[in-house]
């Protein structure tokens, strides 16, 4: 039995590097440290795996060489007028920069999952910049975090024990003692509520209550009083905001209105509503008081604000409360990145074509126009005839006019499990896990790089997939020196 | 037959990321994120108890999942489906130019699924929407 220490997890954004696996005869018997998503990786990793390539034939996906793979994925993108290679986030940054290369080969249009994820961010960023800092910098000094549009606590299981609220730093002390003792307090008055209601509705017939909560009037005073605050805003009721020292519920897609009704109060001008997205104007200012009381204060937002309406204005609304706050106090801001990965594939994109996601090679040199070369908009144009998608899965999480149009056309999968997009696909790779059994460099969500380890052998030799996509580089090239030789002698 | 109109919203649960960790081809994900969280007072005037199935209708799509009555709060007229194959087929394709589809904030109507209807495996969505019989391993 081996015990290998400080393992980078390769699941969410948070990217914790204090994982403890414990390895039996090349498998993982036990994990440590880990959260739930993370537990699962390790130890379910091997349930749902080809044992080797396949190649769709009459309608069914059958094994095939590993060679012949590779042969068929080459002439499919070497033929093909405007391939689409998309994924790279849930893998590691040497896939991504190979699977660059092939892109510019093929003359296709490489895009990553931030398009349908922070995509929206990362075009508010380059329009207006914004202040951030790294999460060690939070973790140590921090004493307001707000998460906004985001659930750290179902996405980012760890976020809050070890960047920020329930976290130990050097000058801000963590809160989970006193958040242990208000747990307990919730319960009994949750324990009396329940009593009292059942004692009701045996003297009582019970009445239908559609009433909503109200919304209170003015933020908890204790608020003001506590060293480190946590504050979530949110469309719904989430197991972060059962953990906040306070929640605000905002009505759906009013996010903008809210953060331009922020600013609007910092600069001590009135609002002539009662009411901005469902939150009490009063609550607004509490809030205002709040966060320009703060000496370190950090928003994280979510992709509640990306995928509802207004997208980028969203989140150029949230950069610029954060700008403002500046003037008065400490202020960051950071998107809460979803795959653990995400932002390495962006940063190697931008190395090496100057954009951080979906990049148009297809007139043999970069371009950059979101909403014409992004995947999701070239596949609803039905313009692509041909695709690469590697560790990800956009039949399931594309919409339905997007996937139908992905399926029509040759689909080329590079993925370490069967998944719904690989159940669809002409060509499966089975290969080795970034982070498992393959060892790679990561991007934790505040750009800071990690390394993944390799904790086991890959089970079936494995290639990992930077080598699949090597071969299928090579192979492409030899196909397109051959033709050309061709049209040389006429 | 009972219909209300709802604001669809679309995210992660804990639950869906340890189900997609394990194997989108295995039960614990399909159990996870072929659902949809409803408020108590809506699936009573929907007329049906937790666990039973419900047709979700966008103008992009309309599915069947498993009605999950949600525990936190009260939120009348938000219902929750996390993210997923099932939630895909009745999101906004729309980007507005950003690349960004509207997986959140969708106008939508929930309704009790019909005797016969039942929330479908993965392989039964993917032929039901996507047509081609796709075999798997």
């Amino acid at each position: 039995m081996t015990i290998i220490s400080n393992v980078t997890c390769p699941v969410c954004g948070s990217l914790c590097d204090d994982l403890e696996i414990e390895v039996k005869n090349n498998v993982v018997t036990k994990v440590k440290n880990a959260c739930g998503m993370g537990e699962s990786k390790f130890l379910g990793y091997s349930a749902h795996r080809p044992s080797k390539p396949l190649i769709r034939k009459n309608g069914e996906l059958v094994e095939v060489t590993l060679a012949d793979a590779v042969k068929k994925s080459a002439e499919v993108l070497a033929n093909a007028s405007y391939p689409i290679l998309y994924g790279w986030s849930n893998t590691c940054c040497e896939a991504s920069s190979v699977g660059i290369e092939l892109a510019e080969e093929i003359g296709g249009v490489i895009d990553n999952t931030s398009t349908v994820c922070h995509g929206p961010s990362v075009l508010s960023i380059q329009d207006v910049g914004y202040s951030t800092c790294t999460l060690g910098q939070i973790r140590h000094r921090a004493d307001l975090t707000l998460y906004w549009g985001s659930n750290p606590w179902s996405a980012h299981p760890r976020h809050i024990e070890r960047y920020t609220n329930f976290t130990e730093g050097r000058f801000r002390h963590s809160e989970w003692h006193r958040y242990l003792s208000s747990l307990s307090a919730y319960r009994s008055k949750k324990r009396v509520e329940r009593a009292c209601k059942l004692a009701e509705e045996i003297h009582e017939a019970t009445a239908e209550t559609t009433a909503v909560p109200e919304q209170p009037r003015q933020l908890p005073h204790s608020l003001f009083e506590k060293e480190r605050k946590m504050i979530v805003v949110d469309v719904r009721r989430t197991r972060s905001a059962d953990i906040a020292d306070c929640f605000l519920q905002v009505e759906p897609n009013k996010d903008y209105e809210i953060f331009q009704a922020l600013r609007t109060l910092l600069r001590d001008d009135e609002l002539q509503v009662d009411s901005v997205g469902g939150v009490p104007v009063e609550v607004l200012e509490d809030l205002v008081d709040v966060l320009v009381g703060c000496e370190f204060g950090v928003l994280f937002f979510g992709v509640g604000l990306t995928m509802s309406e207004g997208k980028l204005r969203n989140i150029e609304a949230g950069i610029s409360l954060v700008r403002d706050l500046n003037q008065y106090t400490k202020f960051m801001i950071m998107p809460m990145r979803g795959h653990y990965n995400v932002t390495g594939a962006n940063i190697v994109s931008t190395w090496q074509t100057g954009y951080p996601f979906a990049v148009d090679m297809s007139r043999g040199y970069p371009r950059y126009n979101p909403g014409e070369s992004s995947v999701v908009d070239i596949l609803s144009r039905g313009e692509s005839d041909a695709a690469l998608i590697v560790a990800s899965d956009p039949v399931a999480h594309f919409p339905k006019k997007a996937v139908q149009s992905l399926v029509e056309s040759p689909l080329i999968v590079i993925d370490p499990e069967m998944n719904a997009t690989s159940l669809m696909a002409d060509v499966v790779f089975p290969c080795a896990i970034a982070g498992v059994e393959a060892e790679g460099t990561a991007y934790r969500m505040d750009r800071v790089p990690l390394p993944l380890k390799k904790v086991v052998k890959p089970s079936r030799a494995f290639l990992s997939d930077q080598e699949i996509l090597r071969r299928i580089l090579r192979e492409v090239r030899r196909i397109k020196k051959k033709t050309a030789e061709v049209v040389a002698n006429g | 037959m009972p219909s209300l109109s709802v604001t669809l919203l679309t995210g992660r649960t804990l639950r869906q990321g340890q189900g997609k960790e394990y194997g989108k081809l295995s039960d614990r994900y399909w159990k996870s994120v072929a659902i949809c969280e409803i408020d108590p007072n809506d699936l009573t005037k929907l007329g049906i108890k937790d666990g039973k199935a419900v047709r979700i209708t966008t103008v992009h799509g309309s599915v069947a999942v498993r009605a999950v009555k949600s525990i936190r709060g009260s939120h009348p007229g938000r219902v929750f489906v996390p993210y997923g194959p099932w939630a895909s087929v009745i999101v906004d394709p729309e980007t507005h130019g950003t690349g960004m589809p509207s997986f959140k904030g969708i106008q939508a109507s929930v309704e009790p699924a019909g005797d016969e209807e039942r929330t479908l495996t993965l392989q039964e969505l993917l032929h039901a929407h996507y047509g081609k019989p796709r075999g798997s391993q």
